[in-house]
């Protein structure tokens, strides 16, 4: 295996009975890499997502994530990932605290380093005022920010961003993709998935998944050559619409 | 073993924090308790009783007296005859209709002995039988040769009583339907809110995503488990604590035997009402889904477990499935240990019982459960 490489993927498909939602993708994605995953509605990002963070099973095809194997060592995997997903998935009825607290713990992590990482996230995103605050009184974008931090918790080697800035506003979107760079700089590998081209102009690759296939994969850059557009949303459009 | 603990830190805080839920969690089930204990009476009282005088003489007179003062009967009509007191009868207007027949002084005086009709409405059995016993008593309280001659629609044969029976109640001897009621009915409690508490918790969890979110972390399946469990097998045992009081303050109920041991055979007890839970959370994807789920089962259990009839009268293979019946095994020691004092070797088999299904549906639950669909 490639050193480098930290997602392999070779031919991984996924069937719910008769309709195929990942049709044989094949792709790497490499350490410290911002890898766009885009596609429209229904195109079968989610899916593809869910195989490689080990909650569902593929069909066949073959995928590494952090060097283990997604049918054999699926939980090895998830010691080393961080998710986040579309819903937003921390607990409204706990405070800001409490939800680090509980996360950092089933990751493992000891009470003081939980205590140092707490006060260390929560100065970072300047929550001072209402770490004790239930996560539920908080706006949308500051929920995805914790959230985007609650699965960096354990200083993971890649982390998977679902959608992760669906419903916010424009200054947030750009604070979150600044958390997003700094990660990355950190050597964090970061696979995301978005409907927002501007975004897609931020990440170093970007696949782009028609119908369950990847129909392209390069940098923002070249795609743009090669499909003569003069932004990320023409190239889409060109590949969502045939 | 760390892990296990924070996520118990965590359902015990959202727990204590649902202001909805606490008070269905503590409040309701002891108001059951008190109302159901109080309602769920076998006692038959208030029978409306109608007779036909076909004599007319003072010793009639003296027997309808009878019934006059017995604080079980409401004495309605004399009809005039047994066509008008069927009649009314028919109409849901009498319970029990007694005919005392022509001649019924002079053949008690002369014959020493002679013969009473009765009449019961039986649409609900179990009353029809306790106004028989009633009646019966009463008759023979007042005069030692009179004889009831139950009437049947179908036949008017007679069955003669020809001998007298003393009952002797043992272990509840004023046959206080309270005494027997409310051990029962607390067991109804700590199944029911563990059963929906345990079900509904891990499937809320699937509707909000979160498990998802969990499901990604490298935590096992068996601390996840335990540690989800653990906070409603605590709350089960508090509801039972909390009910054994009342049962003490309000009903006087005694506490014949160990509580130790009460403790001991329910903290198996909740482990297999967990485990029904959580196997249903594991194969619902909504809290309604759950919920209907869990009801079903709980009704069957409930009138399957021999709290309301009893299981003897069954037809055998009802006798059976009862066998799988948790309630049944629960009702049976809560009553043997709270009322008889029996020991541990006593509910021995009971609690085998109980502990096999424990692991069987632990067992089965954790299998059941999936981080990877």
């Amino acid at each position: 295996m490639n050193k480098n490489k930290v997602i392999q993927v070779e031919g991984l498909t996924k069937m719910f009975g008769d309709f195929t939602a990942v049709n044989a993708i094949t792709f790497d994605v490499e350490k410290g890499e911002i890898f766009g995953f885009l596609g429209a509605n229904g195109a079968g990002k989610t899916t593809a997502m869910k195989m490689l963070i080990g909650i569902s099973k593929p069909t066949s095809g073959n995928a590494t994530v952090a060097g283990f194997d997604v049918y054999t060592n699926a939980e090895d995997i998830k010691k080393n990932i961080g998710y986040m997903s579309q819903k937003f998935a921390l607990y409204d009825d706990l405070t800001v605290k409490e939800n680090i607290t509980f996360f950092g713990g089933i990751y493992g992590l000891s009470r003081a380093k939980i205590k140092e990482k707490s006060n260390e996230l929560i100065e970072e995103l300047g929550l001072q005022d209402v770490a004790n605050q239930l996560v539920g009184s908080l706006p949308l974008g500051w929920k995805q920010k914790i959230s985007f931090s609650v699965a960096l918790l354990h200083d993971p080697k890649i982390v998977f961003l679902d959608e992760p800035t669906g419903g916010v506003d424009p200054i947030t979107r750009r604070q979150f993709w600044e958390m997003i760079y700094k990660a990355a700089n950190q050597g964090t590998t970061i696979f995301v998935t978005t409907h927002y081209m501007d975004e897609a102009e931020y990440c170093d690759r970007v696949s782009i998944m028609v119908n369950g296939k990847i129909e392209a994969l390069d940098t923002p850059k070249k795609l743009k050559e090669q499909f003569k557009a003069a932004n990320m949303n023409d190239v889409f459009l060109k590949l969502a619409r045939g | 073993m760390k892990t296990i603990l924070y996520i118990i830190q965590k359902e015990f805080k959202q727990i204590f924090r649902n202001k909805g839920m606490l008070p269905i969690i503590f409040v309701l089930p002891l108001l059951q308790l008190v109302i159901l204990s109080n309602a769920a009476t076998f006692e038959v009282k208030n029978i409306k009783f109608g007779y036909i005088d076909n004599d007319h003489t003072s010793t009639s007179r003296a027997l309808i007296e009878k019934f006059n003062a017995s604080t079980y009967f409401d004495v309605l009509t004399d009809f005039p005859s047994e066509n008008i007191g069927s009649a009314a009868m028919l109409q849901g207007e009498v319970d029990v209709l007694l005919e005392i027949p022509r001649h019924f002084e002079r053949d008690l005086q002369k014959e020493k002995r002679t013969n009473l009709g009765v009449t019961i409405n039986a649409i609900d059995g179990a009353a029809a039988g306790v106004e028989n016993v009633y009646v019966t008593q009463i008759v023979q309280n007042f005069n030692q040769h009179l004889k009831v001659d139950l009437m049947q629609i179908s036949d008017k044969q007679v069955q003669p009583v020809a001998i007298e029976t003393i009952p002797l109640f043992w272990y509840n001897e004023t046959l206080n339907y309270k005494t027997f009621m409310v051990p029962g009915i607390l067991v109804l409690l700590v199944t029911m809110i563990t059963l929906f508490l345990s079900g509904m918790n891990i499937v809320r969890e699937k509707e909000i995503g979160t498990l998802e979110q969990i499901n990604v972390t490298p935590i096992k399946k068996s601390q996840f488990i335990i540690g989800k469990l653990f906070p409603f097998w605590v709350l089960g045992l508090g509801l039972l604590t909390i009910g054994l009081i009342i049962a003490k303050l309000i009903f006087d109920v005694p506490m014949v035997g160990s509580l130790v041991l009460m403790y001991f055979y329910t903290s198996i007890y909740i482990l297999v009402v967990l485990g029904i839970g959580l196997f249903i959370s594991n194969f619902t994807e909504t809290q309604q889904q759950a919920m209907f789920i869990a009801w079903f089962f709980t009704v069957i259990f409930i009138l399957m477990s021999g709290l309301f009839t009893p299981i003897e009268s069954m037809p055998e293979w009802a006798q059976i499935i009862t066998e799988f019946n948790p309630i049944k095994y629960f009702v049976e020691v809560m009553r043997m240990v709270m009322l008889k004092g029996s020991g541990f070797m006593d509910i021995l088999p009971q609690l085998l019982k109980t502990l096999l299904y424990a692991v069987i549906m632990n067992g089965l639950a954790v299998w059941s459960y999936r981080k990877t669909n």
